[in-house]
């Protein structure tokens, strides 16, 4: 299926430049690709970010860090909790402050609900990128439980702000606990649907197999982490390697591929989706008593010095770098988002694959484009 | 003779494939009741937001018009956007000293981030979250609203 799209004399009149974006629907966003093509074969491409970004990180300088966290929640708006933990830790650890232990399994079941939820609307844009359009509507409504579960707690649905450094907003709802151990009893069933209508389907597998290979060697080279990372091989799970939550008090598997094409990509999400809900169902009926919050300053201020602090976003490593003078908002801050370097490999993988494959490679990657951009 | 069993075995387990899925389509579409979809404008009258749902900024009022608020100004430092504004007028006492109290408490619903950190800060609970939710407006100006009513005052356990 790859072509080789190296002649020993490149001949650029024969090729032919096509823009997908900014304005695309299986771009998930305004993100714009610039494909050289040699008949339909994809012979570079060049991602042209920029068109989404607002300039968190500036913005973060002028802020005190409980004002940074809602920003956080518009970077990768899909894992919002999980950019929240991140801020929250390192003003933890920087402060060594120490959280209640009731905090900390609240967070990590709220952690896993968003890597669920994300997965699941993962799986159905994918889905729809292929041409199944069923797909997306079943994501969306078993979705819509966890939102459902989220907003009854933190009160809105996508863009939450739940946690706070040192706790959280408010604490969970009385009913949460019962709708989480619904929603996972509901699910356990569902994703078994999931994978009669789209893993084992047989267009779906012909367009995946073997498509945009991405090695392991290239995947450390590219810094590509999470799911896409795992697919090929590289151990790279934060919650194994760097546990932060109680990840290091329950028992999961780092799901890890061997192929690193398309629908091993497409598999480690799939997994990843069970996992995470082994992981609720060891935490939930748990939860020890105790504040929600523990006891902070009315100002926050860091000492001065640099900070660094790394979760497992849904999309990958997302790490959070701060240089602090000692004021009460950061001198400087700077995040490193897992879809940034994800995108900086799509160039390489994707070489070579027809520009039908390109919708399919892009897809697998599960790009959230503010978060490219910030 | 190898191929030409592959050939065959592959079109018998694709066609298996596309029927497992049509089995799950065609599950939904004999049984209507499975389907989840909220009829949203024609249930607005019964449709009921969870209590923690973060629809507005609202300061609450009791029966004799009394709110919380000192007027002290922590809200409108805490948000992130400012887009809480704080006039304070100065009012004199009975004896004789003259005392800051809240004059308006402006809103600007267009510039909020719906955060929580200006109900989370206030010391006094004079904040709170409102469920309304339809926001759309035809003028920009509408959506600048001032949080305390009209002639009413702080309450009384509040200003001791």
């Amino acid at each position: 299926m790859k072509e080789d799209i190296n002649p020993p004399v490149r001949n650029i009149e024969e090729e032919y430049h096509i823009n997908i974006g900014p304005q695309h629907p299986s771009t998930h966003g305004v993100l714009r690709l610039v494909a050289s093509l040699k008949g339909e074969t994809v012979t570079s491409l060049k991602p042209h970010c920029g068109y989404i970004h607002r300039g968190i990180e500036k913005m973060c300088e002028k802020d005190t860090y409980p004002q940074v966290i809602h920003l956080t929640d518009r970077m990768d708006y899909l894992s919002a909790h999980i950019n929240n933990h991140v801020v929250c830790l390192l003003v933890e650890k920087a402060l060594e402050v120490d959280v209640p232990e009731r905090v900390q399994y609240i967070r990590t079941i709220m952690d896993e609900l968003t890597r669920i939820a994300s997965h699941q609307l993962w799986w159905g844009c994918f889905g729809m990128d292929m041409g199944g359009q069923t797909c997306l509507l079943y994501g969306m409504r078993d979705r819509e439980k966890i939102l459902d579960a989220f907003e009854e707690s933190c009160g809105s649905r996508l863009l939450h702000s739940y946690y706070t450094p040192g706790g959280l907003m408010k604490d969970i709802h009385p009913n949460f606990q019962k709708k989480v151990k619904d929603f996972i009893k509901y699910f356990r069933k569902k994703i078994h649907d999931y994978d009669c209508i789209l893993t084992g389907n047989v267009i779906m597998q012909e367009r995946t197999k073997g498509v945009g290979i991405l090695t392991k060697e290239e995947a450390i080279d590219y810094g590509v982490t999470g799911p896409t990372g795992r697919a090929s091989g590289f151990s790279c799970d934060v919650r194994k390697r760097y546990p932060y939550g109680v990840y290091d008090r329950v028992g999961f598997k780092e799901i890890l591929g061997t192929k690193g094409d398309t629908f091993e990509r497409y598999m480690m999400r799939m997994l990843e989706m069970r996992e995470s809900m082994n992981i609720i169902e060891q935490l939930i009926d748990n939860i020890p008593a105790g504040d929600y919050t523990a006891k902070m300053k009315a100002v926050l201020k860091l000492p001065a010095g640099e900070y660094y602090q790394r979760v497992e976003s849904a999309r990958g490593e997302l790490g959070v770098y701060v240089v602090s003078d000692g004021n009460k908002s950061p001198y400087r801050m700077k995040f490193r988002s897992p879809n940034f370097s994800n995108l900086s490999a799509l160039d390489h993988i994707c070489r070579g694959f027809k520009i039908a494959d390109l919708i399919a490679i892009s897809g697998s990657l599960d790009f959230v484009i503010p978060d490219i951009d910030r | 003779m190898k191929s030409f069993f592959k050939y065959f075995t592959g079109i018998f387990y694709g066609v298996k494939s596309l029927l497992s899925g049509l089995s799950v389509t065609g599950k939904y579409f004999f049984s209507p009741g499975a389907i989840v979809t909220q009829q949203y404008p024609e249930n607005r009258k019964k449709l009921e937001m969870f209590d923690r749902f973060k629809g507005e900024v609202v300061m609450p009022h009791d029966e004799k018009n009394h709110h919380r608020c000192t007027g002290c100004g922590i809200c409108g430092n805490s948000c992130p956007n400012g887009s809480i504004e704080i006039i304070q007028d100065k009012i004199d006492t009975p004896d004789g000293k003259k005392e800051r109290i809240i004059g308006k408490h402006i809103y600007h619903l267009s510039m909020c981030t719906f955060c929580g950190l200006c109900i989370k800060s206030c010391p006094s609970n004079a904040l709170a979250w409102g469920q309304e939710f339809e926001h759309a407006v035809f003028d920009r100006s509408k959506l600048t609203k001032i949080l305390n009513k009209p002639g009413s005052s702080i309450s009384k356990d509040i200003a001791e």
